[in-house]
């Protein structure tokens, strides 16, 4: 009678505790509840646009310089990159499915077999590994170049994440941390300026929304000044005064799955110019 | 030995910053920098970056996260209060967005002590 009773209250416990649990999908609905309230005049698919969506005057600029980038001789030298055999005779669009065409949504996945987060650029490195050809640097221009001309070929598909598996889930746990953990001389965590102040100004920079964020890399600064998401990253940290990661860590890699999923749903614009 | 005489020479390097009175880093005439200088530059306080200072048209491009200053006698009659909130603001709301000039060695404790009376004075 007592084990039952104990059975009886431990299953309790185990409903208890998967009441309590917050799953990746309600940490995003959790987050899309936030920025309604705080952003009510944003439309959901806007975020991609980050603060331009929260200034009329800067998404007119935004617009017009779009219309005619300054960063497309740039974007070729990553499509010839894209185009160029291997040694061997394949491409690129040998290593991807539909050639290459709306896959780049679907990164970061978490792979299984390796146990790790495995980003676009990791895949666009394996292609070349499987070829038998030298792998690009992380935080390279080139491996840059490549991912915005390829990733150019995904323009518009809907950020597609899953997070499946005990592992998985811990990857995104561990992305998550990062992302609310203070760090730095000056204290900051990403979520103290893009969650919790949102659409505020820090200066005369207003501060954009976490959501969308990861669905529209790399970016052009200034017209041709190639920026990558964990180039982003790195000068986020250096403002806040604290060590920057190297390239492809891991916590920069679970750091990109977890703020990825938080885009899901939303089309990628990629890649896009930034002032 | 290398070690040691690098570090010595890093602790008299930091010795000499410490010791000295405030002074402008890039201005050869040594002048001292005011509350309302270290208030301002965005190497320092960077107060603007957050908070308004509405009565001073220096002010010019401020942030708008952390309130702005004025009334700041009425709002902060006890000046430790106000330089306990500059030196960890975590203390009175964990959640702050502000850094902690003192506790992270942002600002000197002389620095403080001026930018308190500077923001006082708003």
């Amino acid at each position: 009678m007592k084990r039952r009773l104990s059975i009886f209250l431990g299953c309790l416990l185990v409903v208890a505790n998967i009441g309590a649990y917050a799953s990746p999908e309600d940490d995003r609905k959790a987050l899309l509840k936030h920025y309604k309230q705080i952003l009510p005049n944003v439309k959901q698919a806007d975020y991609v646009l980050g603060a331009l969506a929260l200034n009329p005057d800067a998404k007119e600029q935004y617009d017009s310089i779009m219309m005619f980038p300054p960063f497309v001789n740039d974007v070729d030298v990553g499509r010839e990159l894209w185009e160029k055999p291997f040694k061997n005779g394949k491409t690129f669009t040998s290593c991807f499915r539909n050639g290459g065409k709306n896959v780049a949504g679907s990164y970061p996945y978490f792979d299984n077999g390796v146990g790790k987060v495995i980003t676009f650029e990791n895949a666009l490195n394996a292609c070349l590994r499987h070829n038998d050809e030298a792998e690009l640097k992380y935080g390279s221009n080139e491996l840059g170049l490549l991912s915005a001309y390829a990733k150019s070929l995904s323009d518009g598909m809907k950020v597609n994440i899953k997070v499946e598996g005990k592992d998985a889930l811990a990857a995104y746990e561990n992305g998550k941390d990062y992302y609310y953990s203070r760090r730095g001389q000056l204290n900051f965590s990403c979520a103290i300026c893009h969650v919790d102040n949102a659409g505020k100004f820090t200066r005369s920079e207003q501060l954009s929304p976490m959501i969308g964020q990861a669905a529209h890399w790399p970016e052009f600064r200034a017209g041709t000044e190639l920026v990558t998401l964990q180039g982003r990253f790195r000068q986020c940290q250096k403002n806040v005064r604290a060590a920057p990661l190297e390239y492809n860590s891991e916590e920069y890699n679970n750091l990109e799955y977890f703020m990825t999923y938080m885009s899901k749903g939303l089309p990628m614009q990629t890649p896009v110019f930034r002032k | 030995m290398k070690n040691k005489s690098s570090i010595l020479t890093v602790l008299a390097v930091v010795l000499a910053a410490s010791a000295g009175p405030v002074m402008a880093a890039d201005d050869g005439k040594g002048k001292e920098l005011s509350g309302r200088d270290i208030a301002f530059d965005n190497k320092k306080g960077n107060c603007l970056s957050c908070h308004a200072v509405p009565n001073d048209p220096k002010a010019v491009a401020a942030g708008n996260i952390a309130p702005p200053f004025i009334m700041m006698k009425e709002r902060y009659p006890d000046r430790a209060k106000l330089r306990a909130q500059i030196w960890d603001s975590t203390q009175a709301n964990p959640k702050t967005a502000m850094p902690p000039f003192g506790k992270h060695r942002i600002l000197s404790e002389q620095e403080i002590d001026l930018v308190v009376d500077f923001v006082q004075s708003l």
